[in-house]
């Protein structure tokens, strides 16, 4: 599969790829620390923690919504609209998440 | 507009304005059909409820919005106090003032009171747009039409959405429809931009009201729905997990929800969902990798096993405490029986009854027998967002029928499925085959005549604009109207007097028909049933004039004028709201029923006599208590006839000292004539309720014209407190508790030795009294 998978896949997503790895392993950390040391500030882990999830989910739906072969799906959406759409979702969720670690 | 109709451009700018125009007038008659109340009586907030969102409204208004956010409120539970920001719904009181702010920029200075009396009609016409934008992403326009015109006047929203009634729900029904709506408009395109709008007022919805629970279950229901069903796409992979992570994170701002997304049972289904989502979504983008089909049987086992492992682990997760289990106002809509056996808080509110047959049709009317036929189309043409109608369906009429209260949610989607079932008869009767562009016109130009003609047609006018619908207007779709008129022609050989002009216009009459009665059975229900203050109580003359009782105003009034600041009032919880909202004064126990123990507590003083009762009101520092009392003018919502519940929810918390059955006469009976329960007869309730009842009528005929008995007719002694007040029909009765004796007898024997030594003295003091 992994083969298959460099071979296929143009740059522009292997970069969005390793972002997304990377947010995966900032949330395992995370949640690996709060197992070991304990969830005493509850509200900064969720914080942290809903942040790498949802900047993953984000930057999935940017790699959906922008990929050529996905165009059957979203008719409407061009890679443009997407990541302007992409833009929004983040500004919101980094806001919430600003106002929620307290 | 209607001459130049023949171009097809000006005839889709036409069929815009009418639809802006017949929207319009939608909004503007579920304005004016709220406002009944405010018209007949005077603009004041009606029930208990609103009387505290009032009140935080004006503080919100004065202080400012971080003293109102860290507001600790020590009018109410006064022992204890009441940590308002953290428990409450802000989203109204936000809402209403923003609302005054913006006003008062534009130097249109309204009073606070105003805006919150009108608070829920302007929202309801806002929730006909919602209805309109969301029934025309499910179906077509002319549906939307017809669900906004049904929602505007359905007397089961205008019924927690009159003028004066402000309350959470006045607001959210609005929040719900148009959150629904970019659901569907989100799952539709696959936007992340609509799906982030959905979490926003996802976000306002979970400000408002608890019912938000309903969105946050409903919507991965949708999901899971359509994952079962096989119709996973990418848009939904974009549209659900946008708006859960959105929605979570912004749900935990509000205070009172807090950490509860992440640890309760009700949110559960939702993060189960997400983390389902996710690894199809993995396993989907594996498979356009690997293309290779043997994949798939494996796929589904390997789904069907995850889905049991995450219910297993969420069952483990309950049983460690680790997940907390569901409240039990939720509880209850499953285990219809729970709430009675355990909670009977939840049980003695009136609106958490069952629902019966009558009022179904009593508040949607023609609605009820035709959603189902709504439905049924909706299940013909099976979309991905006739999926989340059919499911909202079921769900919502479900949860209707176990709690009256409940008729709230279900009738948005009645309206809908209405719209859709009307929308679909009048696409198949009002099809007229002749040519074209004489159709248009005919119809168009009825359209504008009906929508012109003033808001009372406005309900019926929707009914036209299905007609320019059938007829075809864009270009595009010029082609397959000849094709449909071919199809019908074609049908028309074979079955030839099936569908002839005179059917047709039968049907379509008897159809509007129904929609008049419609109308006038909303108007008529509006008008008698559900525009009524209850802080005044109107009742005819024999002349027809009428007569409004104010005695609730009265002794609220009479208290805030007369009593010390800081006295502590007790009452039983209902009037706790409204107690604290007129007369700003000190309460035990109110609406917001956090602390059971405190609520038995206070019931226990009630139920108790007055030598064990006593002890308990100087404990809780009460200077006055307040009982309700219907037994002269036939108020039939008084305080005798919530004593049983009062016992019952005292006896939840003190078995051993209170019991229901000393309540009941020796033949079970609960009476209160000459058969009453000794303990029923000592109560203070009791006492309170009657004291000097008799004195009203002559020889000792007293009679209670509630519980239609003659009461007991030895007279009742009353040391512990004083009569201060009762107001004009003896409807409140206000009593203030004695100090303790000064050569520290007991009150009884105080009053013992008074009446036996001096008891002409005593009566001629009590008359001037």
């Amino acid at each position: 599969i992994y083969i298959i998978f460099i071979e296929n896949t143009p740059g522009r997503y292997k970069i969005l790829d390793a972002y997304m790895s990377f947010v995966v392993m900032m949330g395992v950390i995370q949640f690996v620390y709060c197992f070991i040391i304990g969830k005493e500030p509850w509200a900064t882990f969720l914080a942290g923690f809903i942040s790498c999830v949802g900047s993953f989910v984000l930057v999935a739906n940017l790699r959906i919504q922008s990929n050529p072969n996905n165009m059957k799906e979203f008719p409407k959406i061009t890679p443009e609209r997407s990541y302007a759409d992409f833009f929004i979702c983040s500004i919101i969720l980094y806001l919430f998440v600003i106002s929620f670690i307290g | 507009m209607a001459v130049s109709a023949v171009d097809f451009k000006s005839l889709k700018k036409s069929k815009d304005l009418l639809c802006i125009v017949i929207l319009a007038l939608i909004a503007i008659l579920a304005f004016i059909s709220r406002l009944l109340s405010v018209v007949r009586f005077e603009s004041v907030i009606h029930e208990f409820d609103p009387w505290f969102n009032y009140r935080a409204t004006q503080y919100l208004v004065n202080e400012g919005f971080y003293k109102f956010l860290t507001w600790f409120d020590q009018v109410s539970w006064y022992p204890l106090g009441r940590v308002v920001g953290g428990t409450l719904y802000p989203g109204i009181m936000i809402t209403s003032g923003i609302i005054y702010k913006v006003l008062h920029f534009f130097n249109f200075n309204i009073d606070i009171r105003h805006i919150c009396v009108f608070l829920g009609p302007v929202f309801s016409g806002l929730t006909s747009i919602a209805t309109y934008l969301l029934t025309k992403e499910v179906c077509t326009r002319s549906a939307g039409l017809f669900a906004a015109a049904f929602v505007a006047i359905a007397p089961g929203y205008i019924s927690r959405s009159v003028a004066g009634s402000y309350d959470n729900e006045a607001i959210s029904i609005f929040l719900l429809m148009i959150t629904f709506y970019f659901w569907v408009k989100s799952v539709k395109t696959g936007s992340s931009f609509w799906a982030a709008c959905t979490a926003l007022f996802y976000f306002y919805m979970v400000s408002a009201w608890g019912g938000y629970i309903f969105i946050i279950n409903l919507i991965p229901l949708h999901v899971f729905a359509l994952l079962l069903m096989g119709r996973y796409s990418q848009r939904l992979y974009v549209a659900y997990s946008t708006f859960y992570v959105l929605g979570t994170i912004g749900s935990m701002q509000i205070p009172f929800v807090g950490f509860q997304p992440a640890t309760t049972a009700e949110h559960m289904g939702a993060l189960g969902t997400f983390g389902l989502l996710q690894i199809v979504a993995f396993v989907h983008f594996c498979r356009s990798h690997l293309s290779s089909d043997s994949f798939k049987a494996l796929l589904k086992r390997f789904l069907i096993v995850i889905f049991f492992v995450g219910v297993a682990s969420f069952l483990t997760l309950q049983k460690l405490g680790i997940i907390d289990p569901w409240t039990g106002r939720l509880y209850s809509l499953f285990d219809t029986g729970y709430a009675k056996k355990h909670i009977p808080i939840i049980a003695s509110v009136s609106e958490h009854q069952p629902t019966a047959w009558p009022s179904f049709f009593f508040d949607l009317h023609i609605l009820v027998p035709i959603f189902p036929v709504g439905i049924y189309f909706a299940f013909k043409k099976l979309t991905d967002e006739s999926v989340f109608i059919i499911l909202y369906a079921f769900t919502a009429s479900y949860f209707a029928g176990v709690m009256v209260r409940l008729m709230l949610t279900l009738t948005p989607i009645v309206c809908v499925a209405g719209g859709i079932c009307m929308s679909y008869l009048l696409d198949n009767f009002l099809a007229v085959p002749k040519s074209k562009a004489t159709v248009v016109k005919v119809e168009e130009t009825e359209d504008i005549k009906e929508a012109a003609s003033g808001t009372e047609s406005a309900p019926e006018s929707p009914a036209s604009p299905a007609s320019p619908k059938m007829a075809n207007s864009p270009r595009m779709s010029k082609r397959k109207n000849e094709i449909r008129s071919n199809a019908k022609s074609t049908k028309k050989d074979d079955e030839p007097s099936v569908i002839t002009v005179d059917v047709k216009f039968i049907v379509i009459c008897s159809l509007s028909l129904v929609f008049f009665m419609y109308v006038l059975h909303c108007t008529w229900v509006t008008s008698n049933a559900y525009s009524s203050p209850s802080i005044v109580l109107a009742s005819r003359n024999r002349d027809g004039s009428q007569r409004i009782i104010d005695d609730f105003r009265e002794a609220y009034y009479w208290l805030r004028q007369n009593s010390p600041e800081d006295s502590k009032i007790m009452s039983w919880w209902d009037y706790g709201y409204q107690l604290a909202g007129m007369t700003n004064r000190t309460t035990l126990v109110d609406n917001n029923t956090w602390n059971n123990t405190h609520i038995a507590t206070v019931g226990r003083m009630l139920a108790s006599n007055e030598e064990n009762a006593y002890v308990l009101l100087r404990k809780h520092d009460v200077d006055y208590a307040l009982v309700m009392f219907g037994g002269a003018i036939g108020y039939s919502g008084d305080d005798i006839n919530k004593f049983l519940w009062m016992i019952r929810i005292t006896e939840g918390v003190y078995p051993d000292q209170v019991k229901e059955e000393n309540f009941y006469n020796s033949r079970g009976e609960y009476r209160v004539d000459d058969s009453v329960s000794p303990t029923l007869r000592d109560s203070i309730m009791y006492k309170m309720s009657y004291y000097r009842f008799k004195d009203l009528y002559p020889n000792n005929q007293a009679f209670d014209r509630v519980r239609g008995t003659p009461v007991y007719s030895k007279p009742i002694q009353l040391s512990i407190m004083d009569e201060v007040y009762s107001s004009e029909n003896l409807l409140v009765r206000i009593y203030k508790i004695k100090k303790p004796d000064n050569i520290g007898r007991s009150l009884q024997s105080a009053a013992k030795f008074n009446s036996g030594r001096r008891r002409k003295r005593n009566r001629k003091s009590r008359k001037s009294n």
